[in-house]
């Protein structure tokens, strides 16, 4: 059985957590992303950092610039997803970001170099359903996943062509974009986000997380309860942005998630 | 082997809509509106009848005489050069016919808000204008460096009562205005109409441009037979993300006795790390919503293009101009930052007309074109050139580098 598939049919509600890798190290990030799992998240998206990231907001650019200018990027990313998976095990990585740095990379062989470091599903910001079959297909060859992205402006036939996707790859869960706009918008209503989570769950057929605006334990319990899980991005991201040592910002990490593990675990 | 059918939304493998699931609907809604309402003859009768009365079209086919000779004193390669002049149009370029266009289609539509990017400012103007013009309030993003090398048009566009929002992202060029567009759109995109300014973006906005700006292709092919009783043999343009060249070169598109040649902007040099070439030197990528060439790195992060015109720095390219490279219907060079400013001089002195910069590059190319197609059928040619807009909006770059006798220094001679 599929880690994520496992980690989604268990008991709990599943959180995910964001992490741009190379912010403010490679090194660092590894050791971030394990604090996060000590704290209690199920799965990690390690976020490739991309010059040009138009679906997010001034806090997660700023950390693809710092990343970039620091040597990071999917290669990067790779190599720390393997130190990851050799001292977890049973987290879910998710290899998250933009589509040229894949594409750059060639489609196949950044599958196959994804699969080899541990990495269970891909989660493509800017792949609607309609494009990229060719890395749904690659990425079904080596038994990886692809996370579809579902937004509030989404109609039936969107939901409909999200889950024709999905006969090219599999979706171990699916992405709820909860806001109308970019990473780190404030103005989540996060029962309402999670109705439709909920709803959206029983018309693709998979798990529902809800994906943008979470920030505390209160609105990842609202979200979490008709929702299979949330995630947290912007949040972590800002955590670590703002701690001023390489122990605070570990300290602060691990105290937001064990905060919103909580949440997700009071829904 | 029967070629495989066209991919809707696709020029061959360019093409498509790379962009974040929220903005999928608002396209899908553009789609359904462009082949609606802008197909109606209603839609249609109102828009070129703008173009006729607020515009100043059809704009002028004019021959190049004394320019022709300076480039080609003994007639040998040039026999003569006719000059499209969309710097003629209302707001200085042709930017304007789309801009009236998106934003007549915008009020169709039934959005109560316009947001656009611009580089050199020519299409932020040409939006303002049109929002003026029908009451819709308009946001310009534009790269605070091109704020700072365009100032005569930040002006222009606050007057006509657009907000201009200097972005300081990245290279605080065309680029990152056009990312800090797209955020807003998927911000507001059920009010919002995003009116972009080159035939590049996701799907429909390269064939919803072109479509507008076809206009320019096909008066001057009428305007050239009437002139000289015959087509061309080559139609040419600049190129930065392609919308006046497509505009030009669909005129021509069938002819296949036409040549199309487009001109990037090389920079510096093309073999330097500061040019804005895509199509010559970038590779196959997405960006901003599109598969097409683009300029990037070995990791796939966006390169910073450069070219001293603010319109023509940008690391990518619409993708009708790939799939035209591809196929070898248009051809592309370049021209450096050097030549360009040296072509501004000569227009200027030859035919008193003050070229932008963009333009420029494209006249620095003529005389090698020429000498090519001469070469080739034994008899000098005849050129029809896209003059895609004027150059008083680029005064402080060029006022940097004026010499006494009144022609222009390099590039190295002053700041870009």
């Amino acid at each position: 059985m599929n880690r994520l598939d496992r980690i989604f049919g268990g008991e709990r509600k599943v959180l995910v957590a964001y992490l741009c890798m190379g912010d403010p190290s490679i090194e660092e990030s590894i050791d971030l992303a394990q604090a996060c799992v000590r704290a209690g998240a199920d799965v990690l998206e390690l976020g490739v950092p991309f010059s040009d990231p138009i679906a997010d907001g001034p806090v997660i650019a700023r950390a693809s610039q710092r990343s970039i200018a620091a040597g990071g990027g999917l290669q990067a990313t790779l190599r720390a997803a393997r130190v990851i998976r050799a001292a977890a095990p049973d987290v879910g990585l998710v290899l998250f970001g933009y589509y040229n740095p894949l594409l750059a990379r060639g489609e196949s062989r950044a599958v196959g170099e994804a699969a080899e470091a541990g990495i269970d599903a891909l989660l493509v910001v800017d792949l609607p359903a309609e494009e990229g079959d060719s890395l749904r297909a690659a990425a079904s060859v080596r038994g990886l996943g692809i996370v579809p992205l579902l937004a509030p402006t989404s109609s039936a036939d969107r939901v409909a062509a999200a889950r024709f996707s999905m006969a090219h790859a599999p979706a171990p869960f699916v992405y709820y974009v909860s806001v109308m706009g970019v990473t780190g918008s404030n103005a989540l209503q996060a029962a309402s986000a999670g109705a439709r989570a909920g709803a959206l769950a029983t018309a693709m057929g998979r798990p529902v997380v809800v994906g943008f605006g979470i920030d505390s334990r209160e609105k990842a319990r609202d979200a979490a309860r008709q929702a299979a899980g949330v995630v947290v991005g912007t949040a972590l991201v800002r955590t670590i942005e703002l701690g001023a040592t390489p122990a605070d910002r570990r300290s602060a990490v691990e105290r937001l998630i064990r905060d919103l593990r909580a949440g997700v675990d009071e829904a | 082997m029967p070629s495989p059918a066209p991919r809707a939304g696709y020029y061959g493998p360019f093409g498509g809509r790379f962009v974040p699931e929220t903005l999928v609907p608002a396209l899908d809604e553009l789609t359904h509106a462009c082949e609606t309402i802008v197909r109606s003859d209603a839609f249609q009768r109102e828009w070129r009848g703008l173009l006729d009365s607020y515009v100043g079209r059809p704009t002028p086919l004019g021959e190049a005489k004394r320019l022709a000779r300076a480039l080609d004193p003994e007639g040998r390669s040039l026999d003569r050069l006719w000059l499209k002049r969309e710097d003629l149009c209302h707001t200085g370029s042709h930017k304007i016919n789309n801009a009236l266009g998106q934003v007549l289609l915008a009020k169709k539509m039934g959005k109560t808000r316009v947001i656009a990017e611009t580089g050199a400012g020519q299409h932020g103007v040409a939006t303002a204008t049109a929002c003026a013009l029908f009451d819709l309030p308009c946001e310009v993003y534009m790269g605070a460096e091109d704020v700072r090398r365009q100032a005569p048009n930040v002006g222009r566009m606050a007057l006509l009562g657009a907000r201009v929002v200097p972005v300081e992202s990245g290279s605080r060029t065309l680029k990152d205005a056009m990312n800090e567009a797209l955020r807003d759109w998927v911000t507001q995109v059920q009010t919002t109409h995003y009116c972009i300014g080159s035939a590049a973006g996701p799907y429909p906005y390269p064939e919803l441009v072109a479509s507008f700006q076809s206009v320019i292709g096909e008066e001057a092919r009428a305007q050239v037979l009437a002139a000289q009783g015959s087509l061309p043999d080559a139609a040419m343009a600049c190129v930065g993300g392609g919308s006046n060249a497509i505009g030009l070169f669909r005129g021509f598109m069938k002819d296949d006795g036409v040549a199309l040649v487009g001109v990037e902007a090389a920079g510096e040099g093309v073999n330097t790390e500061r040019h804005a070439a895509t199509l010559t030197m970038g590779r196959v990528g997405v960006l901003h919503g599109s598969k097409s060439y683009v300029l990037f790195d070995e990791g796939g992060q966006i390169m910073e293009a450069h070219s001293i015109s603010a319109g023509l720095d940008y690391p990518g390219v619409g993708p009708e101009h790939s799939f035209l490279k591809d196929s070898g219907r248009a051809r592309y060079l370049s021209a450096t930052d050097d030549e360009a400013l040296a072509a501004v001089s000569l227009v200027a002195r030859t035919e008193g007309i003050l070229v932008a910069l963009e333009t420029a590059h494209a006249f620095a190319r003529i005389g090698d074109v020429a000498r090519q197609i001469a070469a080739a059928q034994g008899r000098p040619a005849s050129i029809v050139f896209g003059l895609s807009g004027r150059g008083d909006k680029d005064l402080s770059t060029l006022l940097a580098r004026i010499l006494p006798d009144g022609s222009l220094g390099a590039a190295s001679r002053g700041a870009s």
